[in-house]
């Protein structure tokens, strides 16, 4: 059996499907956070059934490709669990209205229900259950309240015959349940309120998300350097470094398995940064230098996400991203673009446009830097000084502007309008940004660590081989002459195909000048999307696109290399 | 509805009141606009104003809705005057 979660966006589906399943999923405070379907089990009496948390929907008519996946699922489903916000019955109604036309099975979950009382709502829970015919349910899900209940209502689930209506005979409908199942005491407003209110007003919400954004990035540094500075680093200077030079001893300090495994020696130390080994740099990169940092991104933005602030930044950034050829709501892609840039590009989903998409998808996998790239251009950089990373950052900004410019006019189409609904202010529930946290983090040392090891496996074989020398000749009038690099960095943007923060650790070794040092990171971080990023832009945007965004790439890594070469 | 005070939802003043009237689009629009609670006879709360012609956000029932300027003016709304 087949059990769907349907309902508008932002009802708390996925925290539904996550109490539901036990399968840990992303939810957050903005509507559109999910947009692919997840599929899970459940136990049901003797039978396990199929849960499938489905994409937010406010119709069954879509406009958006995420809804359009809700619509489609819609067929395969043997009941339907519609979750409601019991804090907006009046339009949530809608969609239930339209989920009765189809003759499913259905239930009814009456979600936030703890939220009713102090915003003056009374519902009639028996009333609306008769009058819709379907059994409904009270929950909350982010506390697990009423979630038994819901799945003992299951088997009752019904399909009450209901004609097909019109759009104004379902307002007509649902006006009447409305009169006969709620009560509405009027409420002035709090302080919260007017400050809430003062998020989304052009001056004071220009400030506050200055305030809010350079407190993101203040305290994401500040967790991520702490981590490293004081866990981290001890960790691997005074417990692995001992076991690596023993096993360093053990291999007669050269040698192919040597330099696999522990690399070179520099002045017969060892040197986690520059060695290269498989047990040296393989593993303190990801877990000493990138862990730390997607940690503290990752917590600082569950944050973010879950207060419910990232839909009024995408209010105030409407303007700007107009110019870019976007609107307001892709900001929510870019920021997710920050932590890692296949979620940010599967998450361009929300965009109502396939030309919103293309642009978003290509400024993010070029203009997007990921938390793994930025933890090494402030391990790296930083080492340098401040003003070597504010230069990079600034590029990669500029950049983001002008490229956005440029798309929003050379691409066909026009920049639909922005219409999105703004949840409210809510505490986050700790459950769920940890949950968030875990899943991230945790995806990472899944993905990403395996990937970081092969990445330098294959460094060191070619390197054994000499094949990267032949190469380095051949693209040396653009490195050399356009970049300003040694020759040898070419490496280095060879191994940003597979992943870019083990890209960055290879300039290291290369004894680079400040300046080569920025151009290097800033044409690294453009060049070309890691494997990951590219599988993913291939799946959204299809071949054609996916080349028009590679060609892109490359002219601007290269065009923007070669200005900084020139200006610095 | 009288009709005779309608402007378009941009004109009015952030904090003021107003009921809509109607809305100047096609089917697609009035659709979308609908399914998120805007929709004639709906007494709205202005919450933020635009400048440079970006989005109005307005308050309907307990949801607040963030509408970009082109759709806004299409709204059309006779404005409530606030018990003091």
């Amino acid at each position: 059996m087949n059990i769907l979660l349907m309902g508008n966006p932002n009802v708390g589906k996925s925290v539904v499907f996550s109490r539901l399943t036990g399968v840990r999923v992303i939810a957050s405070n903005y509507p559109g956070t999910t947009v692919s379907y997840t599929r899970g089990h459940m136990k049901l009496g003797e039978e396990t059934v199929e849960i499938i948390d489905v994409p937010g929907t406010y119709t069954l008519e879509p406009t958006s490709e995420a809804e359009e996946v809700a619509q489609q699922m819609l067929g395969t489903g043997d009941v339907v669990i519609n979750i409601v916000n019991a804090t907006n019955l009046e339009r949530n109604l809608y969609l239930t209205l339209q989920l009765l036309e189809r003759d499913v099975p259905m239930v009814v979950a009456l979600n936030m229900w703890d939220d009713t009382g102090h915003r003056g709502i009374e519902i009639d829970l028996d009333r609306l259950s008769e009058l819709l015919g379907v059994p409904v349910i009270p929950t909350v899900a982010t506390t697990g309240q009423g979630i038994k209940e819901l799945v003992s209502s299951i088997p009752d689930a019904a399909s009450p015959d209901t004609p097909v209506r019109s759009r104004d005979e379902r307002w007509t409908t649902i006006g009447s349940i409305i009169d006969q199942v709620q009560r509405v005491t009027h409420r002035h407003h709090t302080w919260r309120e007017h400050l809430a209110d003062a998020t989304v007003r052009p001056f004071s919400g220009s400030i506050i998300a200055l305030a809010v954004l350079a407190g993101a990035f203040l305290v994401t540094r500040l967790i991520g350097e702490g981590l490293i500075g004081y866990v981290l680093e001890p960790l691997f200077n005074s417990l692995w470094a001992p076991v690596l030079l023993r096993l360093s001893d053990l291999l007669g300090g050269t040698g192919f398995l040597h330099e696999i495994l522990v690399g070179n020696l520099i002045d017969g130390q060892l040197d986690f940064v520059q060695s290269f080994g498989l047990l040296s740099s393989g593993l303190y990169v990801p877990f000493a230098m990138v862990l730390p940092y997607i940690v503290s991104f990752y917590l600082v933005l569950g944050l973010l996400e879950d207060t419910g602030y990232l839909p009024r930044l995408a209010v105030l950034m409407d303007t700007v991203m107009h110019r870019l050829g976007l609107h307001g709501y892709a900001i929510i892609p870019t920021l997710l673009g920050l932590g890692c840039n296949v979620p940010a590009i599967l998450a361009t989903r929300i965009l109502e446009s396939r030309r919103g998409r293309f642009i978003a998808a290509t400024l993010i996998s070029i203009a997007i830097p990921c938390a793994a790239l930025q933890a090494m251009i402030f391990g790296l950089v930083g080492e340098r000084g401040v003003q070597y990373v504010a230069i990079v950052y600034g590029t990669l900004f500029v950049v983001w502007i002008i490229l956005g410019i440029i798309l929003g006019f050379a691409v066909r189409g026009f920049t639909p309008e922005l219409l999105i609904e703004i949840p409210p202010y809510r505490l986050p529930p700790w459950r769920t940004v940890l949950q968030k946290l875990w899943i991230r983090s945790y995806g990472f040392l899944l993905e990403a660590v395996p990937m970081i090891l092969g990445a330098v496996f294959v460094i060191n074989i070619l390197y054994f081989f000499g094949v990267f020398h032949a190469i380095a000749d051949f693209t040396a009038p653009v490195v050399t002459g356009l970049l300003g690099l040694p020759k040898e960095a070419i490496t280095a943007l060879f191994i940003g195909l597979l992943r870019k923060d083990v890209a960055v650790g290879m300039l290291a070794p290369l004894a680079l000048s400040a300046k080569q040092l920025v151009v290097g990171t800033v044409v690294l971080a453009m060049f070309f999307p890691c494997i990951a990023t590219f599988i993913v832009l291939l799946r959204e945007l299809g071949v054609a696109n996916m080349f028009k965004a590679a060609g892109i790439m490359i002219c601007v890594a290269i065009t923007t290399g070669g200005i900084l070469n020139l200006i610095l | 509805m009288t009709g005779k005070n309608q402007v378009p939802l941009t004109r009015i003043q952030a904090g003021q009141e107003g009921i809509i009237v109607r809305i100047e689009g096609g089917t697609r629009l009035i659709n979308r606009l609908a399914a998120l609670g805007i929709r004639p006879a709906k007494r709205i709360t202005k919450v933020s104003s635009a400048i440079m012609r970006g989005p109005v956000t307005i308050k309907v029932d307990r949801t607040q809705v963030a509408i970009g300027f082109g759709m806004a003016s299409r709204i059309m709304v006779e404005p409530v005057q606030a018990i003091p």
